[in-house]
C-alpha cells in the first residue's frame, strides 16, 4: 500500500509552509522539536487535558489525567489493554462526559463549548464506523454532512481527502467492497474532511496487515510533521518513534510522559513498556 | 442554519438509503398489517358486532374499524424498528460518528426521529392503498386529514424506540421489546376492539387501554381519517410525545454514560 508523500498531506492553510516550519502566534519559523508538551500552545491550538477523572461505579477508571499536545507533536498513547485509553478517547470525543477536569480542543472548552471543540477534531475510532452499503463517497457525505460543511465545498473536499490517501478511484465503490486497510485509510480520509486541528486516533491498526499498519503510522506522521495535533493510542511498541511524545497509561494514570526516545535510554521500548506496566507489548 | 438543514437532510436521507436497502423490511411491514386486513378481520368479521360509534355514522364492517389501528401498527412496528437500528448502531460503532457531531445532540436524536417517522408514513399511506385496492375505502379527504395524526403518532412512537434504544444494552436483548412493548401496547389498545367491548370483560383492562398512548394514537388517526378531530386523544398524544422525547434526550445524554455500555 502506499499512500501520498506528505507534501500533499494537508491543505489550505497547512501548506505553504515548507517541511516542518510553520508559524505560531508570537512566533515564526518554530521548527517541531521545540515543543514536545507546550502546555501554552496545546490550550491555545492543540489538545489539552487537566485533572481529568472518570468512574464506572465504584471502579476507577481514569483519576486526575492531565495532558498536553501541542500542533504539530505525534504524541502515542501507550497502554496496555484496560489501561483507561477507550475511556480516555470516550471522553474526549464527548461520547462521555466526566464530573472532574477539564479539556480543552483547539483552545476550546468541551464541557462549555462543545460545537467548536468537536469541530476542531478529527476522530479514527478503533471499532470501524462505515456504512458498508454507502459508498466511499457517499460514508465522505454524511460525515460531511454531520459536520455542517457547506453543501458547494463538499465533492471538492472529499476528492482531495481521497487523493491525499489515494483512494479517490475506489469513491463509487461500496465500502462493504474494501478490504480492512483501504477501510481504515477511508476512514482517516474522512477524519480530515473537515480540516480539524486535533486529530485522535484509537488504536487504528488493529486488525491491519503489517504492511498497511507501516503505512498508515508513516502518513499519520507526516499530518503531524505538517502542523496537526496528533493523539495516537495503542498498545504497540513498534508504532511509536523515538522522535515522538509518549505518554503511558497505566490503570487510569499517567506514569510517564517525555519524548520516547529519552525516556526509554538504551532500551527497546517494547521491553522498557513491560518492565514499566508488567504487560505484554 | 444551512448546517442545521444539512446535517437533518444527511439523517434523514441515511434512513431512507437504508430502508431501501432492505427490501424485506418494506415487504414485511406491508404484509404484516394486511394479513390482519385480509384474515384475520374476515375471521372476526362475524364474531365481533359493533355498534355506531363516533366518528363512524353508519354501522361498519371490522375490516373498517381495523384499518386505522393497522395503521397505528405500521407506525409501531416502525418506531421499534428504529429502536433496533440504533441499538444495531451502536453495536456496530456508527452511533459514535453521529453522536460526535458536533450539532447539539437533541436535534441529531431528533433529525433520526423525523427519518424514521417519514419512513412510516410512507409505509402506511402504501397499506391503506393496497387496502383500497381491496375495497376498504375511507374518505378521500381523510387520506390528507390523517397526515398530521400520522406524523405526531409516528413521532410518539419513534421516541418511544429511542427511549428503548438508550436503556436496551445488547442487540440481543431485543427478543425482550417484541414481548414487553409491542404486544401489549397493541393489544391492550383500540386498535382490534373499542374500549367500550373490552369494558363489557373487564373494567380493569378498559382503563389500562384508555391509559395506553397507543390507544390514543389509534383514535387520533381513526377521527381524522373521518374527518373529525379528537381533542382528548391528541392532547394525550402530545403529552406522551413531549414526555417520550425529553427521556430520549435524558437516555442519550452523554453524562449519563450511554456509551458506557460499549457503544
Amino acid at each position: 500500500m502506499r499512500l501520498r508523500p506528505k507534501a500533499q498531506s494537508l491543505r489550505l492553510w497547512r501548506h505553504g509552509f515548507p517541511g516542518n516550519l510553520r508559524p505560531w502566534p508570537g512566533r515564526v519559523g518554530r521548527t517541531r522539536d521545540q515543543t514536545i508538551f507546550s502546555a501554552a500552545a496545546a490550550m491555545t491550538e492543540g489538545l489539552s487535558v487537566q485533572g481529568l477523572s472518570f468512574h464506572y461505579g465504584p471502579k476507577t477508571a481514569l483519576d486526575a489525567v492531565s495532558l498536553d499536545v501541542a500542533p504539530g507533536r505525534f504524541c502515542a498513547l501507550l497502554g496496555p489493554n484496560g489501561a483507561g485509553k477507550s475511556t480516555l478517547v470516550s471522553l474526549l470525543t464527548r461520547l462521555l462526559v466526566a464530573p472532574e477536569g477539564e479539556i480543552s480542543i483547539a483552545g476550546h472548552d468541551l464541557r462549555t463549548a462543545p460545537r467548536k471543540a468537536l469541530a476542531a477534531l478529527g476522530v479514527v475510532f478503533q471499532q470501524p464506523t462505515l456504512d458498508l452499503n454507502l459508498t466511499v463517497r457517499q460514508n465522505l457525505g454524511y460525515f460531511a454532512a454531520l459536520h455542517g460543511l457547506p453543501r458547494s465545498e463538499v465533492p471538492g473536499r472529499i476528492d482531495a481527502a481521497l487523493d491525499r490517501l489515494d483512494m479517490r478511484a475506489r469513491a463509487d465503490e461500496k465500502a462493504r467492497a474494501l478490504n480492512g486497510g483501504h477501510r481504515r485509510r477511508m476512514e482517516l480520509a474522512r477524519a480530515l474532511l473537515h480540516d480539524p486541528k486535533v486529530l485522535l486516533l484509537d488504536e487504528p491498526t488493529v486488525g491491519l496487515d503489517a504492511a498497511a499498519r507501516a503505512a498508515i503510522t508513516a502518513h499519520v506522521h507526516d499530518l503531524a510533521e505538517q502542523g496537526l495535533c496528533v493523539l495516537w493510542t495503542t498498545h504497540l511498541t513498534d508504532e511509536v518513534r523515538d522522535s515522538d511524545a509518549l505518554l503511558v497509561l497505566h490503570r487510569g494514570q499517567i506514569l510517564h510522559s517525555g519524548v520516547t526516545g529519552e525516556i526509554r535510554g538504551g532500551t527497546p521500548l517494547s521491553d522498557w513498556f513491560l518492565a514499566q506496566t508488567g504487560a505484554t507489548a | 442554519m444551512s448546517g442545521f438543514w444539512g446535517v437533518t437532510r444527511a439523517i434523514v436521507g441515511r434512513e431512507f438509503l437504508r430502508f431501501i436497502h432492505q427490501r424485506e423490511r418494506f415487504i414485511a411491514a406491508l404484509v404484516r398489517p394486511l394479513v390482519w386486513l385480509l384474515i384475520f378481520a374476515a375471521g372476526f368479521r362475524a364474531a365481533l358486532g359493533l355498534s355506531i360509534i363516533p366518528p363512524y355514522q353508519t354501522y361498519i364492517t371490522y375490516e373498517t374499524y381495523i384499518v386505522p389501528g393497522l395503521c397505528a401498527m405500521v407506525l409501531l412496528f416502525n418506531g421499534m424498528q428504529s429502536s433496533l437500528s440504533l441499538v444495531y448502531d451502536r453495536e456496530m460503532g456508527s452511533m459514535r460518528l453521529l453522536l460526535t457531531s458536533p450539532f447539539p445532540r437533541w436535534w441529531l436524536l431528533f433529525c433520526r426521529l423525523f427519518g424514521s417517522t417519514a419512513i412510516s408514513i410512507l409505509q402506511v399511506y402504501a397499506f391503506l392503498g393496497i387496502a383500497a385496492l381491496f375495497g376498504i375505502t375511507l374518505p378521500t379527504l381523510g387520506y390528507i386529514a390523517v397526515l398530521p395524526g400520522l406524523i405526531l403518532g409516528g413521532l410518539m412512537l419513534g421516541a418511544l424506540g429511542l427511549v428503548l434504544s438508550s436503556f436496551i444494552s445488547q442487540l440481543e436483548n431485543f427478543a425482550g421489546v417484541m414481548n414487553f412493548v409491542i404486544f401489549p401496547m397493541f393489544f391492550l389498545s383500540s386498535a382490534l376492539y373499542p374500549l367500550w367491548k373490552m369494558a363489557e370483560s373487564s373494567p380493569l383492562l378498559r382503563d389500562i387501554c384508555a391509559f395506553n398512548p397507543f390507544t390514543h394514537v389509534v383514535e387520533l388517526i381513526r377521527f381524522l381519517l373521518y374527518l373529525q378531530f379528537n381533542l382528548h386523544a391528541f392532547a394525550w398524544v402530545v403529552l406522551s410525545t413531549v414526555a417520550l422525547t425529553l427521556l430520549a434526550v435524558w437516555g442519550y445524554d452523554p453524562a449519563r454514560g450511554l456509551m458506557k455500555r460499549k457503544g
